[in-house]
């Protein structure tokens, strides 16, 4: 087995107490105390999580807005500076390739977050890519400089608050802003998160983060500040209708079937996977990410088959848990379009019981994103 | 982690509490800390008949499910009904919140089990 990576803050997490699992190719902590508290920590009071493994690639010169909009789904050119999007690289079959947060530093200037597991794929995809087109543009992977902590939760702002200067209630959604120094640290700090939650994403010099991480635990205590693992992030995330890759999307999953059209700007100039995403747009699609809450008692984990009535297979689920904070079963499927209407009944093999579902939304619960 | 002497311990880390020729299976302390947080016991009907080292059930913690395996060959008996309400019983204490009674059909089986003290050795080769 490959030697697992560490993130700058992994002698921390040892420290106090974290299990660790492998994610990504990474060491990760899983959970700190234990998941269901982290999670409520963060729905109800401030949570921080390490986010270190997460990637970060530059894209800067005079054609950087066209090749990040050659490369990606959604509208690059409609990012001003300090503005954020969510987009998608897809590869020619309209597959994800990943999803990304798009960062426009300035006029030439990105900055794109992709996910850790995915980092060399992507860098080869990405340099591939720029073999396609000939246009001035420079890409370096800076994964490995960077240090990235998630601070979510509705005391975010406050706690965050103490140690910037910039007058945070004037940072919306998607906007972020360089050089903000925490404790002397200069920091990215984005309003962004993975939780549904209001709150910031800060990334710094991976020598620094530490500091970071310090500084915010130690005075969120006041706030009943948690530090947070995996494993909340991942029931955060889904419960606010957030897709992972490598569940609600793959190589072989459309942005349109994950139910994230509204990344993917067909009217735009070419970019790669534009013909098969606007073929699929124009007929519909044959499958479909749909939102189910389980029935009978049980847990649909990722993976288990999904039947229609009749015992004919239909898809699958690509995420499902007891949500910590609907106390209901629910999950998300991949199944065949024709189920996916609202109520529509629909089995969960699980284990050697078939359990009855219901196709329901998916927007699980408000999210208070600011 | 905690033992209780006078039980059976399997590989699997569940417990066998013999009382006649009856049984309570439950899954060990250690099991339960490894888990975290249970959210559902996927448990058999009374009735059902398994041989040792079979699986019986499951345990879902928030992450993942996880087989539970019979340390001897049985007929289940009983089921507990409070654990359909309340998972986490487990996780308070595993060794008070049985998850299954069963009739004992092979007696040897237990032969095949350890008790307290050799479990915590098997605890410390695993660690």
């Amino acid at each position: 087995m490959p030697t697992l990576k560490k993130t700058p803050l992994h002698d921390t997490h040892l420290a106090m107490g974290a299990k660790m699992v492998a994610f990504g190719g990474w060491e990760m902590p899983i959970q700190y105390s234990n998941i269901i508290e982290e999670h409520k920590s963060v729905r109800e009071q401030v949570g921080l999580f390490d986010v270190s493994h997460m990637g970060e690639v530059t894209v800067s010169g005079k054609d950087a807005e066209a090749f990040v909009n050659y490369l990606t789904t959604n509208d690059a050119s409609a990012l001003t500076p300090n503005s954020i999007q969510y987009s998608m690289m897809c590869n020619e079959a309209g597959g994800v390739v990943d999803d990304l947060l798009v960062y426009r530093k300035s006029q030439e200037e990105f900055l794109l977050i992709i996910n850790a597991g995915n980092i060399d794929k992507d860098m080869s995809w990405i340099r591939e890519a720029q073999g396609q087109v000939n246009l001035d543009v420079s890409v370096i992977n800076i994964s490995d400089d960077v240090g990235q902590v998630a601070l979510q939760g509705p005391h975010a702002e406050r706690l965050l608050q103490e140690w910037v200067s910039i007058d945070l209630s004037t940072l919306q959604f998607f906007k972020f802003q360089e050089n903000v120094t925490i404790d002397g640290i200069p920091c990215l700090i984005s309003r962004t998160g993975y939780t549904g939650e209001d709150g910031f994403e800060i990334y710094t010099d991976r020598h620094h983060i530490l500091k970071v991480w310090d500084v915010l635990l130690a005075a969120g205590k006041k706030y009943q500040i948690k530090p947070c693992g995996l494993g909340a992030r991942d029931t955060l995330r889904f419960e606010a209708n957030l897709p992972l890759y490598g569940h609600e999307l793959t190589e072989t999953i459309t942005p349109f079937e994950a139910g994230y059209g509204v990344s993917v700007k067909l009217d735009k100039e070419n970019f790669i996977g534009k013909t098969a995403l606007k073929q699929q747009k124009e007929v519909g699609v044959r499958r479909k990410i749909v939102g189910f809450q389980l029935m009978d008692k049980g847990i649909a984990r990722a993976n288990y088959p999904v039947m229609d009535e009749k015992g004919r297979t239909i898809g699958e689920v690509t995420t499902g848990y007891k949500s910590p904070t609907l106390d209901k079963v629910i999950g998300m499927a991949l199944i065949d379009a024709t189920y996916a209407k609202l109520d529509s009944p629909i089995f969960v093999q699980v284990r050697n019981k078939s359990l009855k579902a219901t196709v329901i939304s998916r927007k699980f619960l408000n999210k208070n994103n600011k | 982690m905690k033992t209780i002497e006078g039980l059976y311990y399997a590989k699997n880390h569940e417990w066998l509490k013999i009382e006649g020729d009856q049984g309570y299976v439950g899954i060990t302390d250690y099991a339960q800390h490894e888990l975290g947080d249970i959210v559902f016991v996927d448990m058999p009907q009374i009735g059902d008949t398994f041989d040792a080292g079979d699986v019986f059930g499951a345990i879902e913690s928030v992450k993942a499910a996880s087989d539970i395996y019979l340390p001897v060959s049985g007929e289940v008996v009983a089921i507990n009904e409070d654990l359909d309400e309340a998972p986490e019983l487990i996780n308070e204490d595993a060794f008070e919140n049985w998850i299954i009674k069963i009739k004992v059909t092979n007696e040897e089986d237990l032969e095949l089990l350890m008790n307290a003290k050799q479990y915590e050795e098997y605890l410390k080769e695993e660690a």
